[in-house]
């Protein structure tokens, strides 16, 4: 690979800044039209990455045209590609609904990714130790495992939040890292200076093939329904796992927009001292949303367990947690329009290794371009600046004025 | 625990309190201007890979021999370092300042660009050439015993270590004692304030975030100019250590200072396992910082008072 010289890591020149002063709010008249709006700006944002991506392409000496044609065709090539990509969507869903939500009620859950992988072992726990368990009983137990196990990771960063004020970005990233290392130690095998892991499949030194840092397999009757075997291996068959995140984006809808509670939630997450002015126990509500983001994205990792990996392994990848902040944001945090933005970095983490293979373009470029479209969908003016777009972004919820504060 | 031990135990807190120091400071820097750098973990990834890629890359064959001299090829490789801090946090400052954009989305945009970018650029199987040299030797031999002893926990630490201590007091008294302290401190607490007293706010938050950028990327130089060679992701959490370091040392860099020791004193247990006879598994040691962090902030978050207005944008009328 052709590289560059020293100023290798130079971020993307920011578009020059001819932001026009914008006028506030201009309401388009039918509710389509602002829903037709509201898809300029992400959609013109992942455009505009995918610009900026291929001129890094470029900068490494590779086709940029037969690296998204790579893309393209090993997201949506064939009906193994398609499965793939409704199998990568699936958890970037569920844990993309756990940040969104919990964003609603101005908490940033940026550890959706220790929730999840708490959530992954602790379905697998529940998946290889009951046997003689109907199947629709032995699923449906792993998987609500999954999600109390979420819920209690998130337990604590709820709770320091509320009662210290310590914030939730830093707190979740330290158990990210701390879920991490439990879990390596609870599924280590059993080596001649140490014993093993109270999880780990292998307790006798050197007698597993593979990689010895895993918990057994879990049984047959905790697999997901299948719903489509395009005809390949055994991890590209479709289980329900996606219509449970559709299932779930539509409740998380209901709770936010339709209750007593999603409205108290909201108006937490919008002004913390007016809810309490109002009678809203504001600590309670942050531990309460904590919990119920953790559950979700616990629920992303037991799917991921119990229809694709079928046990937990330390190598895994199990990085939709970190990932689905960008898909929740792109979304701009709305649970339904989570969906198409996990679709999309689906697709994009689908079709990596394809672009990989026909073009030898590094997959991290992915990484690059996700990260462009979080930047210009955070940024949005960049974008309506750029583009001619009038109009602003909605109500705010604001995360950092709340460092430090109770 | 005899001689050779406690020196073990010392230089390795010493050697993981620098990169934490230098995070903390340029927290510091940052949030007393009024702006939330959640990105310190992402600018010190970008310093430790343009650090070891300036290094790799004067050490190939073609360059002027008089830049393959190890003190002016590691001076060029810490320069740079600091200079793609300062380009991250310019990113961050314009995102934040002029975009508006929420302090601590913004700072994780730069830590998820900071990821991808370096492990797009990263080329696998190069090594590490040549790493900081000891400033000063130690001037005693082991038969002096207690002078030696002294001796090996004073010297034979590399050039940024000494430059750490320095910018520690520096920036004290920076804070404390200078106009731009004065400014500095001046528009993290009420901008609107400093304004009106003629302090131009954003171009002081631009420049102090520059700085701040330039301590992280020298912060990420240390982990690879000491030795190891680069990895993907491998600053590990120590941008958000340093973060809680800060707030550890209540927004003051002696204090912070003396956080980052317990925290580096954490990390060395880590690597100086085999010194103490205890059978705990290694993945225990290895949560002991992040432990902590999270022990920092639920114990010292509600008593320490940040600077007033850090997190907020600030609108010139």
């Amino acid at each position: 690979m052709a590289q560059p010289n020293t100023g290798a890591a130079t971020p993307p020149a920011l578009p020059p800044t001819q932001t026009i002063r914008i006028p506030p709010e201009q309401k388009p008249k039918t509710p389509l039209g602002r829903s037709l709006r509201g898809l300029l700006v992400p959609l013109l944002a992942v455009f505009t990455a995918v610009l900026i991506g291929s001129v890094l392409i470029l900068l490494a000496g590779r086709d940029p045209l037969r690296a998204y044609q790579g893309l393209l065709s090993g997201a949506f090539g064939t009906d193994v590609a398609i499965t793939r990509t409704l199998l990568k969507m699936t958890p970037l869903a569920l844990s993309g609904l756990a940040i969104a939500f919990a964003f609603k009620g101005g908490l940033f859950n940026i550890g959706a990714q220790g929730q999840l992988v708490v959530g992954s072992i602790s379905a697998a726990w529940v998946g290889f130790t009951f046997t003689n368990l109907p199947p629709l009983v032995h699923v449906s137990l792993a998987m609500l495992a999954g999600m109390v196990g979420g819920a209690a990771w998130a337990f604590l960063p709820g709770l320091l939040k509320a009662r210290t004020g310590a914030h939730e970005v830093i707190t979740t990233i330290m158990l990210n890292y701390i879920a991490a290392l439990l879990l390596e130690w609870a599924v280590s095998p059993a080596s001649t200076t140490s014993p093993a892991g109270p999880l780990a499949f292998c307790l006798t030194p050197g007698a597993c093939s593979g990689n010895p840092n895993r918990t057994a397999p879990i049984l047959e009757s905790a697999y997901l329904p299948i719903l489509y075997r395009p005809g390949g291996t055994a991890t590209d068959t479709l289980h329900i796992g996606i219509l449970i995140a559709i299932v779930a984006a539509i409740l998380v809808w209901i709770l936010l927009y339709k209750t007593t509670f999603g409205f108290e939630l909201r108006m937490v997450g919008i002004n913390p001292s007016a809810a309490r002015y109002a009678g809203i126990k504001v600590s309670r509500m942050t531990i309460v949303t904590m919990m119920l983001a953790g559950s979700l994205a616990g629920l992303a990792g037991a799917i991921q367990i119990l229809g694709v990996t079928r046990s937990f392994q330390t190598n895994q990848n199990l990085s939709a947690g970190f990932d689905s902040i960008a898909v929740s944001l792109l979304a701009s945090n709305n649970p339904i329009a989570v969906l198409p933005s996990a679709f999309l970095f689906g697709a994009l983490d689908a079709g990596t290794s394809e672009m990989q293979f026909t073009s030898q373009v590094p997959g991290e470029l992915i990484q690059v371009v996700q990260a462009l479209i979080l930047m210009f969908v955070a940024a949005d003016q960049i974008i309506r600046g750029l583009y001619r777009i009038r109009g602003g972004s909605g109500d705010k919820v604001s995360l950092s004025s709340s460092w430090g504060q109770r | 625990m005899d001689f050779s031990t406690i020196i073990a135990i010392f230089n390795a807190t010493i050697r993981s309190t620098v990169p934490i120091t230098l995070g903390s400071l340029s927290g510091i820097v940052s949030e007393r201007s009024g702006i939330v750098n959640i990105g310190i973990e992402g600018m010190m990834l970008v310093g430790a890979f343009t650090s070891f890629t300036a290094n790799v890359f004067l050490s190939a064959d073609g360059v002027a021999p008089v830049l393959q001299e190890q003190p002016i090829r590691l001076g060029l490789a810490i320069l740079c370092a600091a200079l793609m801090g300062a380009v991250m946090a310019l990113l961050h400052a314009v995102l934040s300042i002029r975009y508006k954009v929420d302090q601590i989305i913004s700072g994780t945009v730069i830590n998820i660009m900071a990821a991808g970018i370096t492990g797009y650029l990263y080329v696998g199987n190069q090594n590490n050439k040549g790493v900081l040299p000891a400033m000063i030797r130690n001037p005693f031999v082991p038969e002096q015993g207690f002078l030696y002893f002294i001796g090996e926990l004073l010297f034979d630490k590399g050039f940024i270590t000494y430059f750490t201590l320095v910018l520690v007091l520096a920036l004290g008294l920076a804070l404390y004692r200078t106009t731009w302290g004065l400014r500095t401190r001046a528009i993290g607490e009420n901008p609107r304030a400093a304004d009106t007293l003629g302090v131009n706010v954003y171009r002081l938050q631009y420049t102090n975030l520059a700085l701040s950028g330039m301590l992280a990327g020298i912060g990420g130089a240390v982990l690879v100019l000491e030795g190891v060679s680069f990895e993907r992701d491998m600053t590990a959490g120590r941008g958000f250590i340093a973060l809680a370091v800060m707030i550890f040392g209540m927004w003051r860099p002696s204090r912070a200072f003396l956080g980052a020791l317990l925290f580096g004193f954490a990390s060395a247990l880590q690597s100086q396992l085999q010194f103490f006879d205890i059978n705990i598994p290694h993945q225990f040691v290895s949560m002991l910082p992040y432990v902590l962090t999270l022990v920092v902030l639920a114990g010292f978050m509600g008593r320490a008072r940040p600077p007033a207005h850090v997190g907020q944008a600030y609108e010139v009328e």
